[in-house]
């Protein structure tokens, strides 16, 4: 499955001349699995989700304009840096259900503040953004997103199949008879945590290498956040081709009708999330195994 | 304490919102032991399964598992050193088989077990590969204590896994229980059904109010007015 989702985006620009687009989707495949890995297999919903994204944006960033450090380099510093960002917020693991989701979200919304003010503008550009127009290369960008969701993916695949995502399966079931079990829940929440945020990291740091000029709002919009949740809800989560499935047929929608009329755009958007919660809250996937065909 | 003690509780103590729970409970037991916990509803029979198991955090006392202290310890780490138990409400993996039930416990329990053998045990091997959530009631317990086997413990605490039972049914469970004692597993068997409990014990202990009433055989229990005024209400 990996070789032929890589294979199509290796391919995919030598037939379909919009490579920005085709860039854009493989971060939202990416964010949408990295969000997968985390909600759909610890239960957690991340709805700031974006901090990691705009932590990675920035420390990539920062690590080439103030360190001279290779992008690609400073791509991996962004994801450890996005993990960074996460060893900070682990805290936020002894919440649950939409307090964890409220307060996610609000520490992402302190993280954008912190980079956006204008005191700060010396070292993170404040308000104005960053440029690295210096290391623009958008073909290596292009590869590297490639190579990101990639292992994004290929991380859900491991939590689908190994002894850890039986382990994981179980905690989301039932957190008392895992323990009994013999699972340690902290450790392995917190290992998941690590990883989908280094995902988000990462993606945020090849995008801004990508796009190589931005302000704060362009790696921190919410609007981020609910497509990556939206993508892996619409796909189904817990799976590893749902997120995939979803992030390319909803932003290929978002790219055929709302960047025209985005007014359609919306009203579409919703109408998808009222019947998706309401007929397929385990994504349009769960239509094929309630057919019996096992989704991986 | 014995220095054989498999198990030793001492002046254990449980609130909730001030209202003391399990008071000044000590005891200790053997390997190869089954104790019985009895007591009217309420007394604390399942608070004290939960301090020892580790869901609930004990507020005063020591528990000791062949003399290391272990009432700080997560609940995983004491399954791994040996401690495991049932439910009286069953907590199976639903969504999962119930040959992946045992497997989690045994991949992650820290033993080698045979899940195969652990299934036939406990009379689930035709439904290996039902998801939990379809077995009944009943079966669903035999499912618990399975994956609590399959972490292979030295200690087993059972909490009503009589109810509900049919006899026949309860006889096996009577059996498979003893079987397990004389592994070596110490037992703590809460459970409401003297009959069940006067096969398989030598001891129990009564509770009441959260407080250890009495200790002794079933048949002295019986006889002890206290114990009778409690579970009476006198």
């Amino acid at each position: 499955m990996l070789v032929v989702l890589g294979l199509a985006f290796l391919a995919l620009p030598h037939v379909y001349a919009n490579q920005s687009l085709l860039f854009t989707m493989m971060t939202f495949i990416a964010l949408a699995q990295g969000l997968n890995l985390l909600y759909g297999f610890t239960g957690y919903l991340p709805f700031g989700y974006v901090g990691f994204f705009g932590a990675g944006a920035y420390g990539m960033s920062l690590l080439v304009l103030h360190a001279g450090m290779p992008a690609l380099l400073a791509v991996l510093g962004g994801g450890i840096a996005a993990a960074a960002v996460a060893v900070i917020l682990g805290p936020l693991l002894r919440l649950s259900g939409a307090y964890f989701s409220i307060a996610n979200l609000a520490t992402s919304q302190i993280l954008y503040l912190v980079v956006a003010n204008p005191a700060l503008s010396p070292v993170t550009g404040g308000p104005y953004g960053l440029k690295i127009e210096r290391v623009f290369a958008p073909e290596a960008a292009y590869l590297t997103m490639l190579a990101i969701m990639l292992i994004a993916s290929a991380i859900a695949i491991f939590f689908r199949v190994s002894r850890f995502g039986l382990g994981l399966r179980a905690m989301t079931e039932d957190r008392v008879s895992a323990e009994m079990a013999g699972i340690d829940i902290v450790r392995a929440r917190l290992i998941v945590w690590l990883v989908s945020a280094a995902i988000a990291g990462l993606a945020g740091s090849a995008y801004a290498w990508s796009i190589s000029v931005y302000y704060p709002q362009a790696v921190f919009g919410l609007q981020i956040s609910v497509f990556a949740i939206v993508f892996a809800l619409f796909g189904g989560v817990g799976t590893v081709i749902g997120p995939i499935v979803g992030a390319a047929a909803l932003y290929a929608l978002y790219n055929a009708i709302g960047i025209t009329v985005p007014q359609y755009f919306e009203l579409i958007y919703g109408f998808l999330i009222v019947v998706l919660v309401l007929f397929l809250p385990d994504g349009v996937l769960s239509l094929l195994e309630r057919r019996g065909i096992r989704v991986l | 304490m014995s220095s054989e003690a498999l198990i030793e509780l001492k002046g254990v103590g449980k609130r909730f919102n001030g209202l003391a729970v399990v008071q000044d409970l000590g005891f200790s037991m053997q390997a190869g032991e089954i104790l019985g916990l009895v007591g009217p509803n309420g007394s604390g029979k399942t608070t004290a399964i939960n301090l020892i198991s580790g869901v609930y955090a004990v507020d005063a006392g020591e528990i000791r598992l062949q003399g290391q202290r272990i009432e700080r310890l997560a609940a995983f780490r004491r399954v791994h050193l040996g401690i495991n138990r049932s439910f009286q409400v069953p907590k199976p993996f639903r969504a999962m088989t119930v040959a992946e039930n045992v497997t989690v416990a045994a991949e992650f329990g820290g033993s080698k077990v045979d899940t195969k053998q652990i299934l036939d045990d406990v009379g689930l091997a035709a439904d290996r590969d039902r998801p939990a959530g379809a077995l009944t009631v009943n079966h669903q317990k035999m499912l618990d204590l399975a994956r609590a086997l399959a972490t292979s413990p030295k200690l087993l605490l059972v909490d009503e896994i009589g109810a509900g039972l049919n006899p026949g049914e309860l006889a096996s469970v009577a059996d498979l229980l003893l079987a397990l004692a004389r592994r070596g597993i110490a037992l703590i068997v809460v459970e409401h059904l003297l009959k069940f409990l006067n096969r398989i014990t030598d001891r129990v202990i009564v509770l009441n109010a959260g407080r250890l009433l009495f200790e002794g055989t079933l048949a002295q229990a019986s006889a002890h007015p206290e114990v009778v005024a409690a579970f009476l209400g006198g």
